[in-house]
């Protein structure tokens, strides 16, 4: 942290001296669980390690501890002139709304939520269709066609996950079983393996060998079960893959690491846009993961009914419901 | 999803999924019960749970042996409960003070000691499988699931358990026998009542608590250790989710009693076990709402504590440090 201290010091007495002009000072403040939850907040930390990678451009990040962190490490990033601001989780939505009126000059970024104000670039994903992708695997890959779901916190951006997921599954077996389950309604629910394990396990009791998580550290027992019961699961917003090989058919990528990276680099080039920035299968901003650990279970006509999938939204000819948009799911 | 009855499976599914869940609680639900026995409240059972989940699972990764892994948890758990008696004990500080400071502590020397490790932000890599506990095979096995479905049963609940179910329901019995029918235990409930008496007959009081307090330390230890090494596999920030606490209130419901606080655990985790599986249920048209099914356990210990269970009278020395002489 010293050195980035440093490194942001030695940024800002360059930009004064007006030698770089073009430098400029990101920050990013992760949502609760960690910037190594290995799922949503670790896939920002990658993109802004490129950053740093690619430019050398030191940025300063912030892990909240508690709700009340997050207004409070926002207003101090902006005093500090740090620019832009990221802030990771729809969680910061009001204390991105409050500090963005405060600091108009200040360039803001929040992922998953919409915030209207007139310096805020609002980063949006299509899980929906990325989570249609997992579901057309998981039924392509389930042999008692029976496919599960575990949500961390019962909001409708989870629930936006389980629908997607449900669609997809629908759409190879209109049939197929399916049980839900939501981890809990509080901030631990993000990170409770213990009860994740014990979801995953009653699921698969009831005859699901598939089961897709979007529930962040409590994700990790879900992963583990599947893994310790010789079944599948399905990782979410990194590539988790590599946790558990042979036994994670895929992961639904979010790449909040490609949304982290371009508003640096906007930022950088001076082309910093405001408003809604949606990224759906089309932009690329969700997809599956691919890689050695993964590719004797995503076998060819998994991958093909997939890729299938894929052109189907990207051509608008499928078109996958948006749990938030009204509440219901259809499938 | 209308079906009532339940069948084999289901059963089979959902005492196995009490029995695991259990596990820690009692555990640490029986370390409370020396502690508190003997006139040291433990608040900071929660943090005994974490800084041993995590000593377990550093010391597993490090090492990769399960047994080193226990004992490092056991070990780590236990210095906290000598914090905790040499804050309330020696110096005869506040115990819930002492307690709350526990839990602070191992919360954050977890997720420091942890990010200096392995890097990871407070999270620890996965345990190589030499490292866990979490059950398997038998040699009976094969001829038990050789006896039919029934057979497999018998296996799944009571066989294919990890070693920390059946040390935490041994330590039932082995606790009410410690408690009521040895020299020890009548001491350990006699200074929790009235340590002067205790002092009177010559026995020191400052060593009996302590003894008692190292029991709940090793106890919270092995619970730690099944969060960590048998549920799950690793360490993950503030992992025991309350459970610390779940126990204690199973402590007060059982009203301090050993057999009575298994009971009291089962109950808890059967709730929780049932509660996944009445998730999304519909019951006369309606959908049983998540948060409802949620609250069920705590709704059940409220009513059941005002209405059915009675009075729960702590021991009478609890909380008090104990002065010898002005």
């Amino acid at each position: 942290m010293k050195k980035t201290l440093v490194g942001a010091a030695v940024a800002s007495l360059i930009a004064a001296s007006g030698a770089f002009a073009d430098d400029i000072m990101p920050a990013v403040v992760y949502d609760l669980g960690g910037k190594f939850d290995q799922s949503f907040n670790q896939a920002a930390y990658t993109g802004a390690e490129r950053f740093l990678e690619e430019t050398g451009i030191e940025y300063r990040d912030f892990e909240i501890q508690n709700d009340a962190q997050r207004e409070q490490a926002l207003r101090r990033f902006a005093q500090q002139g740090h620019n832009p601001i990221i802030a990771i989780g729809f969680s910061h939505g009001a204390a991105v709304d409050k500090v963005a009126a405060e600091f108009p000059d200040t360039d803001f970024a929040i992922v998953d939520m919409v915030v209207e104000q007139p310096n805020v670039r609002s980063i949006v994903f299509k899980e929906q269709e990325g989570s249609y992708l997992a579901g057309v695997a998981a039924a392509m890959a389930s042999e008692s066609q029976a496919v599960g779901f575990v949500g961390g916190m019962d909001i409708p951006l989870i629930r936006k996950f389980e629908c997607g997921f449900l669609g997809g599954a629908r759409s190879v077996n209109p049939d197929i079983e399916f049980i839900g389950n939501m981890t809990g309604t509080d901030g631990s629910a993000w990170n409770n393996p213990t009860r994740g394990d014990e979801l995953a396990r009653s699921q698969f009791a009831r005859g699901v060998d598939v089961v897709y998580h979007a529930a962040g550290g409590t994700g990790v027992g879900v992963l583990q079960a599947a893994a310790d019961e010789g079944l599948l699961g399905i990782g979410v917003d990194s590539n988790q893959n590599g946790m558990h090989p042979g036994s994670i058919l895929t992961s639904m990528l979010k790449r909040v690491d490609n949304a982290v990276f371009d508003s640096f680099t906007d930022a950088m080039n001076g082309e910093f846009s405001y408003g809604f920035d949606v990224n759906g299968l089309a932009e690329e901003g969700v997809g599956l993961a691919l890689d050695e650990n993964n590719e004797e279970l995503m076998t060819g006509e998994i991958l093909a009914a997939v890729d299938l999938a894929r052109q189907q939204i990207v051509s608008g000819e499928v078109s996958v419901h948006d749990y938030t948009a009204d509440g219901a799911c259809p499938y | 999803m209308g079906d009532f009855i339940p069948d084999l499976s289901t059963v089979v599914a959902l005492t196995d999924g009490t029995l695991r869940g259990a596990t820690p609680l009692l555990l640490a639900c029986l370390a409370g019960l020396y502690s508190e026995r003997s006139g040291v409240f433990d608040i900071g059972l929660e943090g005994k749970i974490l800084i041993a989940a995590f000593a377990g699972a550093a010391v597993g990764i490090t090492t990769g042996s399960a047994v080193v892994a226990v004992a490092a948890a056991i070990g780590a758990s236990t210095l906290f409960a000598l914090i905790h008696g040499l804050a309330c004990i020696t110096f005869r500080g506040n115990q819930i003070v002492s307690g709350v400071a526990i839990n602070f502590l191992a919360l954050g020397l977890a997720a420091v000691a942890g990010n200096a490790i392995f890097h990871m932000g407070g999270r620890t890599p996965q345990l190589p499988a030499s490292a866990r506990l979490n059950g398997g095979d038998s040699w009976f096995t094969p001829m038990l699931e050789g006896m039919g479905r029934y057979g497999e049963a018998v296996n799944e609940i009571a066989f294919d358990q990890s070693v920390f179910v059946y040390i935490a329901f041994a330590a039932v019995p082995f606790t009410w026998w410690v408690l009521y029918r040895t020299r020890f235990g009548m001491r350990l409930r006699a200074v929790g009542e009235n340590p002067a008496a205790v002092d009177t007959a010559g026995i020191s009081v400052t060593a009996l608590r302590f003894k008692a307090v190292m029991c709940a330390g090793v106890l919270c230890g092995l619970s730690g250790a099944t969060l960590s090494m048998a549920l799950n596999s690793g360490y993950i920030n503030n992992m025991s989710a309350g459970r610390g606490f779940i126990a204690l209130a199973a402590l007060i419901f059982a009203k301090w009693r050993p057999v009575q606080a298994m009971f009291a655990c089962l109950l808890f985790a059967f709730l929780s076990a049932s509660e996944s599986r009445l998730q999304g249920t519909e019951v006369l048209g309606f959908e049983i709402p998540v948060q409802l099914v949620q609250a069920m356990p705590y709704l059940l210990v409220v009513i059941l504590l005002a209405g059915f269970i009675g009075q729960a009278r702590a021991p009478k020395a609890g909380g008090v440090p104990y002065v010898k002489e002005r």
